[in-house]
């Protein structure tokens, strides 16, 4: 091993506070994942210390175009986050992959890190660990201490998980579930009381980055997932990610639509919060129905 | 000093094209495949025969969805999709012009606005891509309404300090 790699941090649980990294989308298309996730994190009793003055992970356009910048970007956000030490957790699972990666590569390629450190004006010390929500909220709390938290179990809600890409692929850098045949979602879905129908689609691609530019393409591939997930007499999607969901919700060809979940507006429903009521309406597709036919609507 | 195809390749995305044996896990698994010309599969072994031309101007590097389906599943590790985004890279470089026209006025319109605010800005990025793109201008409208009217699409873009660094950092890669 080169001698000037940075080994891979061994993480250490911090569950007083996290460093926060909402990311762009989470301001616009995905506001109310930013909204659950913040109003779990309140009712979880840990703080969500937003970085300050962060700037765009470049997802999906940086990688296409430039290679230095798609890493001096969210290298940029790890220097604003290394301060602090605490874990870096972000909800958005493509602001996740791309910074992920960074850290990938600032430890295992010395060279591009003098490079970008030298843009970016800092120092790689290798020293926060970045993670997904999911995995905070998985691995730091024991499901005992979720399950004492739900005020209303999501009975009779049938969900299938969606993952998505770029949680876990690539598995080299992402670290974080089974590529293949992921479990953390459906585990927390089943804590809350919700039904969790099995399907072989989790981690199927929808085409998101390709959603304006080739809608044809993308609308294939929604409309196969959400037949998909039909099949399996799932009334609705739970997701983890702001560009699956808006592209779930916004490219689906059936008239009879299936609404997608963030994974935290159904933790914040199972914990009874009252800001969840605002969640909904914000969704392209109505999940009310869905939920006044589960009996989890008032 | 670099000149084959798959030497500025591994300069690039750090991937080692000679390691394929043509499996074709990541073309089987490929979600846009349907779409593309050649495949994953093919175009690694376009790139080790240097065909540079038809792969600059193939669609199926824009074509790329980005979802690391091939990535997982090769048996070699060879992360294809950052490949097809290093292919992407040099495609430029070399002067060609993007055969998926949309996808790459997409890209650019992102850059652009991220260069000049620091974040994304859906309004600016949308509108131009209503304007400019080979679309008809009605499709989407009542999505983009429908974002709009949920807050979703605010009209005027962050003022944060971090446009100034972000900006030099476009300058400085250039």
């Amino acid at each position: 091993m080169n001698a000037q790699m940075i080994p891979t941090q061994v993480q250490v649980k911090t569950r007083q506070s996290y460093s926060y990294y909402p990311g762009c989308s989470l301001h616009s298309t995905g506001l109310e994942y930013g909204l659950s996730t913040r109003a779990v994190f309140r009712h979880l009793g840990v703080e969500l210390v937003e970085l300050e003055d962060w700037n765009c992970c470049g997802a999906s356009s940086a990688h296409a175009l430039d290679h230095t910048l798609a890493v001096a970007l969210p290298a940029r956000t790890l220097a604003l986050a290394q301060p602090g030490r605490r874990d870096l957790v972000t909800p958005c699972a493509a602001c996740f992959n791309r910074l992920k990666r960074t850290d990938h590569i600032l430890r295992t390629d010395p060279e591009l890190r003098a490079e970008i450190e030298q843009m970016v004006g800092f120092q790689f010390s290798g020293e926060v660990t970045v993670r997904p929500v999911m995995a905070a909220i998985y691995e730091d709390f024991t499901a005992n201490e979720l399950i004492e938290l739900v005020k209303r179990p999501l009975n009779g809600l049938k969900v299938v998980p969606y993952y998505g890409c770029l949680l876990v692929r690539p598995p080299q850098v992402a670290q974080f579930d089974d590529p293949d045949n992921p479990q953390v979602m459906a585990n927390l879905l089943r804590t809350i009381g919700a039904e969790v129908m099995d399907w072989s689609h989790a981690t199927d691609c929808c085409g998101a980055g390709l959603s304006l530019g080739r809608p044809d393409v993308v609308q294939n591939l929604v409309g196969r997932l959400v037949e998909r997930a039909r099949e399996t007499g799932a009334q609705a999607l739970a997701t983890a990610c702001p560009l699956c969901q808006v592209n779930l919700e916004m490219r689906q060809p059936s008239k009879n639509k299936m609404p997608a979940f963030y994974f935290t507006e159904l933790l914040g429903l199972a914990f009874g919060l009252p800001e969840a009521k605002q969640w909904w309406r914000k969704h392209l597709i109505d999940p009310r129905p869905v939920l006044r036919s589960a009996r989890l609507s008032d | 000093m670099i000149n084959d195809l798959a030497s500025e390749v591994r300069h690039l995305s750090g991937e080692e094209i000679a390691l394929c044996y043509h499996c074709h896990k990541c073309t089987a698994g490929c979600p846009v495949i349907g779409a593309m010309a050649y495949g994953p599969d093919q175009i690694l072994r376009m790139v080790a025969m240097e065909q540079r031309e038809p792969i600059f101007s193939s669609k199926d590097i824009w074509l790329c969805a980005g979802c690391y389906t091939c990535a997982a599943r090769c048996p070699n590790d060879i992360d294809i999709a950052a490949v097809m985004d290093a292919l992407r890279q040099l495609s430029l470089s070399e002067g060609y012009k993007a055969s998926e026209a949309d996808v790459f006025l997409f890209h650019r319109l992102f850059f652009g606005v991220l260069a000049r605010f620091g974040r994304s800005h859906e309004a600016i990025v949308l509108g131009l891509f209503k304007v400019l793109s080979h679309q008809p201008l009605i499709n989407d409208m009542a999505a983009g309404a429908g974002l709009f009217l949920r807050g979703k699409i605010p009209l005027l873009p962050h003022n944060i300090r971090a446009a100034r660094p972000v900006h030099r950092m476009f300058e400085e890669s250039k």
